[in-house]
């Protein structure tokens, strides 16, 4: 499904990676280990179609990302750092429209906040960290029929039933087809996870 | 695409909503930078009535500057613009939606209360119409230009000022052009010329700037 192809990437005149070469097929899931600082970030960014790789190209079902521009971005769903949350609206406006806006159907975004455990009726900015990153990641369970997955730290700032209630999305996203390519410092409890050390 | 453009919109004017008080920071700017010129000016009606065009055309661009910088900051604050950029949608009208909708709020209301504000200057009856409609044709466009600035600049050091120096000088021919409507009216030519000149320059803004912006808006991310 995706490809990269001879990597490179080069950030304030810094060279972070090069030559990093990796296929992922469907139902695999890739973790990006790394220090701080190595470029896990980055190359999200590079494989969501963000970020321009100072080299290389990836490509999605043989077809270059850049060629492909919506008909690429439909197919993924990118969590980055920044929870992407607007802070005057409720958890469940925010899914909502977040779910409109990738062309995704909302149906069950009631459930999906009561499963990560979040009041969908506070504003956002009432919420805690921890209880933002949930947020931002109950769209996972609404994103089961995008085929790819890219996830920056998911499991940074969550308690240990969020983690395994992640996980267990990221599991069930492999079964059905789907491809997992997340970042993290740690092992997670993926056994099944390829590792790409940056 | 219709159904994201008009969750986009129903989105913005929903956050604009909730911070109520942003948006009436504009128009209070407008309206107490309009109300200040009579006061410095003195009460000399046949100067007021000569200046008023001006005075009103230059309040409505720099308050349509200071509410240029919210167009795309907190999106880009809070990471939903990287999504909106990978979204389902085409960045382009992605750009169109959130400049529509920002018009909307800092825009119309201009529209709305210049004519009120006119009274202040004694401006002949016949020239109340001209000058809404040369608001009307003219605010938007600098709301889509001023979007090619705010996305060249977003997440820069400074970028208030710098969008206040890149784009002011784009706004000239927009100011010329409205303000020349209404004294053109005022000197009982008409001001067709000029309006039709600024709804030509609304068509083709609409038309480029998006893409200009949506080009920008990926540099930025980077």
């Amino acid at each position: 499904m995706l490809e990269a192809a001879d990597l490179a990437c080069e950030r304030g005149g810094r060279a972070l990676f090069h030559g990093l070469n990796f296929s992922l097929a469907s139902g695999e899931l890739l973790r990006i280990g790394g220090a701080n600082g190595s470029g896990k970030t980055s190359l999200l960014r590079i494989l969501c179609g963000l970020l321009t790789p100072s080299a290389g190209e990836v490509r999605w079902q043989g077809q270059a990302i850049r060629s492909l521009a919506e008909e690429y971005s439909r197919s993924l769903v990118h969590i980055g750092h920044a929870a992407g949350l607007k802070d005057e609206l409720t958890a469940a406006e925010n899914l909502a429209i977040a779910c409109t806006l990738a062309g995704v159907s909302r149906d069950g975004a009631g459930d999906a906040l009561a499963r990560f455990g979040i009041p969908g009726e506070k504003p956002v900015k009432q919420l805690s960290q921890g209880q933002r990153r949930r947020a931002a990641l109950a769209r996972l369970a609404l994103s089961q029929n995008v085929p790819l997955w890219l996830l920056d730290e998911p499991f940074a700032a969550l308690d240990a039933a969020a983690i395994s209630l992640v996980e267990e999305l990221i599991r069930g996203h492999a079964g059905r087809g789907g491809a997992v390519v997340f970042s993290a410092h740690q092992d997670s409890g993926l056994q099944e996870t390829r590792l790409i050390q940056l | 695409m219709t159904r994201v453009i008009r969750c986009l919109i129903y989105r913005d004017l929903l956050v604009a909503w909730r911070r109520r008080s942003d948006v009436a920071v504009t128009l209070l700017f407008f309206v107490i930078v309009v109300s200040l010129f009579p006061l410095g000016v003195g009460p000399e009606p046949e100067l007021l009535r000569q200046i008023a065009p001006g005075v009103i055309w230059v309040a409505a661009l720099l308050s349509s500057l200071l509410a240029l910088g919210r167009l795309f900051e907190a999106d880009h604050a809070d990471g939903t613009l990287e999504q909106l950029a990978l979204g389902a949608a085409p960045l382009g009208v992605v750009v169109s939606a959130k400049a529509l909708a920002h018009w909307l709020v800092s825009g119309l209301p201009l529209v709305a209360i210049a004519p009120l504000l006119a009274l202040q200057y004694d401006l002949p009856g016949g020239l109340y119409g001209v000058l809404a409609l040369s608001l009307l044709l003219g605010t938007p466009v600098l709301s889509m230009i001023g979007a090619i600035g705010a996305a060249l600049t977003l997440g820069l050091r400074g970028a208030g000022v710098l969008l206040a120096l890149l784009v002011l000088p784009l706004f000239v021919p927009v100011l010329i052009l409205g303000a020349g409507a209404v004294e053109m009216a005022a000197a009982g030519v008409g001001g067709h010329g000029q309006l039709l000149l600024l709804g030509a320059m609304l068509v083709v803004a609409a038309a480029l700037a998006p893409w200009a912006s949506a080009a920008a808006l990926r540099i930025s991310l980077e």
